[in-house]
């Protein structure tokens, strides 16, 4: 698989809500992160609207399956559009850019957002494993309704 | 009566011309918390935000006062600062250049000649009452009315709770904005602060995932997740824990409620290093029974009515901002103790991400629920919310507050609606 066919191959899987299986693409040491500000350079000296480890992460898609988790259910339809992929490839990991559009609907709402996002990948068995993503939205620093989905 | 001992009418909630009332009857009126004096520093810092309807700034006019300034320009009406924070001389219209200084008067005017001198606004309207208590900036936009302090009452004192656990008392705001919306009226959020009977409900689905999460490490050997995974926990205390929390009242519709925590990191003495560091610091400065007693104090959320709600003991400070029946928008604010050692900002980073974050597990169940009781409060086929947990066993205290029967009493709901009915009816 390269690159870009992984990007779009992790879309799917939350755009197909097989949550478990796309956190079985992080590796055990990832970080997922959706930065609150604009350029923000650190996770632990600034909130975030997300800054989880593996751990945490986990939690996540587990609550998303959880039978009272009131804004989780049902879990909102979403269409994760990845483009402009741009692939850096370094010595034993890869970094690649893209853009991402969200449409989320849920209860009758339906929602947009707007990302600049980063990987951070690492070959595996001839497909590859997230060691870190951050996705800066461009709307972070607005005044957003909660996020109960994942990008 | 919408406003009755136990129960409240709906269109209380979901009126829109009830809600232009309180608009009016209660936020133009009442002392409103609008920051903390570390966001307007020096000289020409300001911010802007909201009072009610009002779009504001809160303007550092000189080294000993704080302006707070109506956001209009007294010419054709538009707002001379963009959103945000900044420094400056000057606030400049963008409209036709009329400019005024940080203390709101008019200096400069284009095409003056035009104009006939004595005819021309002195400069934007200063909201009337500007006052701070122990760094926290108030103010109302009533010219006259009670002072800040008879204002305040007892709940003065989680003020002082949130100062005193700050080395040389210096606190400041940092860490970024949280600024998150939902489609229900103010009074939700501030009504749900101090309910202990929600947490095992609404957060269920946080509290399984999170007792089923790997126990936190030891102190000194803890995992950045622990926060997280403390938080979630807790919220699934017994429902003795809850009964017996403890909850007071103030006439004016404020509120506070005990603490049930036991996270080493964040809460006193359970050997965590950085915390026994930061304890060695307040002991230095204020003697060991002095710092103790500090410690010991345990508070979770002070409300301060009508729209905000803050954490003492977490450092943790939220406006919710009114912006029609059935929208509002909640700021959330993260304070640094500036001589406390730097790893305890984190913590409080990480809590922040927790219970107050846009993404949080916890809080979205709870912006969740305040969307469907907008929506049930919609429906005219029952007229009444029933707020009568507890009811007619509140305890009266000697320093004026009342206390609930027991922790999960609603005595804070009909507290702030006792506080809603004298605003509005006066």
């Amino acid at each position: 698989m390269n690159p870009e066919q992984f990007l779009y191959h992790e879309a799917r899987l939350l755009d197909t809500q097989q949550l478990e299986a796309w956190l079985a693409l992080f590796t055990d040491d990832a970080t997922y992160w959706v930065p609150l500000e604009h350029g923000q350079k650190d996770p632990l000296e600034t909130s975030s609207i997300i800054h989880d480890d593996r751990t945490l992460l986990e939690l996540r898609v587990k609550q998303a399956r959880h039978p009272r988790a009131h804004a989780r259910l049902p879990l909102a339809r979403t269409v994760h559009q990845v483009g402009n992929v741009l692939v850096q490839e370094e010595k034993d990991q890869l970094t690649v850019s893209s853009t991402l559009q969200v449409i989320e609907f849920r209860n009758d709402k339906q929602r947009l957002y707007g990302a600049l996002v980063e990987h951070r990948l690492r070959r595996a068995n001839g497909t590859f494993k997230i060691a870190h993503k951050r996705v800066d939205l461009v709307s972070s620093e607005g005044e957003l309704d909660g996020i109960a989905i994942l990008f | 009566m919408l406003v009755q001992p136990d129960r409240v009418h709906r269109s209380v909630y979901a009126d829109p011309a009830i809600f232009d009332l309180e608009m009016e009857r209660i936020f133009g009126r009442a002392w409103l918390v609008l920051g903390h004096e570390s966001q307007v520093r020096n000289v020409g810092d300001y911010f802007t935000t909201r009072m009610g309807r009002e779009p504001v700034i809160v303007s550092r006019k000189n080294n000993e006062e704080v302006a707070v300034l109506v956001n209009r320009c007294a010419h054709r009406g538009s707002t001379v600062c963009a959103e945000g924070r900044g420094n400056t001389e000057r606030f400049v219209c963008p409209y036709h250049g009329w400019s005024y200084d940080t203390a709101g008067t008019l200096q400069a005017v284009p095409f003056a000649s035009g104009y006939e001198k004595d005819k021309l606004p002195a400069g934007l309207k200063a909201v009337p009452r500007v006052e701070t208590y122990r760094g926290f900036i108030f103010a109302s936009l009533a010219s006259q009315g009670e002072d800040l302090h008879s204002f305040l009452g007892p709940a003065k004192a989680s003020f002082d709770d949130f100062v005193d656990r700050a080395p040389g008392g210096e606190l400041e705001v940092a860490g970024g904005v949280f600024k998150h919306a939902y489609n229900g009226n103010w009074k939700l959020m501030i009504e749900n602060h101090l309910d202990g009977a929600h947490p095992a409900w609404v957060h269920a689905s946080s509290v399984a995932v999170a007792r089923n999460a790997p126990d936190p490490g030891k102190p000194g050997e803890e995992h950045y997740s622990d926060i997280a995974v403390r938080q979630m926990r807790q919220n699934g205390a017994p429902d003795a824990v809850w009964e017996a929390i403890g909850m007071w009242t103030t006439p004016r519709g404020h509120g506070y409620m005990g603490d049930y925590h036991d996270d080493s990191r964040l809460v006193t003495g359970l050997g965590n290093p950085v915390f026994d560091l930061y304890r060695k610091k307040l002991i230095q400065e204020k003697g060991e029974a002095e710092a103790d007693r500090i410690l010991r104090v345990t508070l979770w959320n002070t409300i301060v009515y009508p729209n905000c709600s803050f954490m003492s003991q977490f450092r943790q400070l939220r406006i919710i901002h009114p912006l029609a029946v059935d929208r509002s928008v909640v700021y959330t604010y993260s304070f640094r103790m500036k001589n406390a050692p730097a790893a305890m900002f984190r913590d409080t980073v990480a809590f922040a991400n927790v219970v107050n974050g846009t993404g949080s597990w916890v809080l979205t169940d709870d912006l969740e629920v305040y969307e469907r009781i907008q929506h049930g409060l919609s429906s005219g086929a029952v007229d009444w919310v029933y707020v009568g947990r507890g009811h007619g066993r509140d305890v009266v205290e000697s320093d004026g507050t009342r206390r609930g029967a027991t922790g999960t009493s609603e005595i804070f709901i009909r507290a702030q609606m006792r506080a809603w009915l004298d605003y509005m009816s006066a």
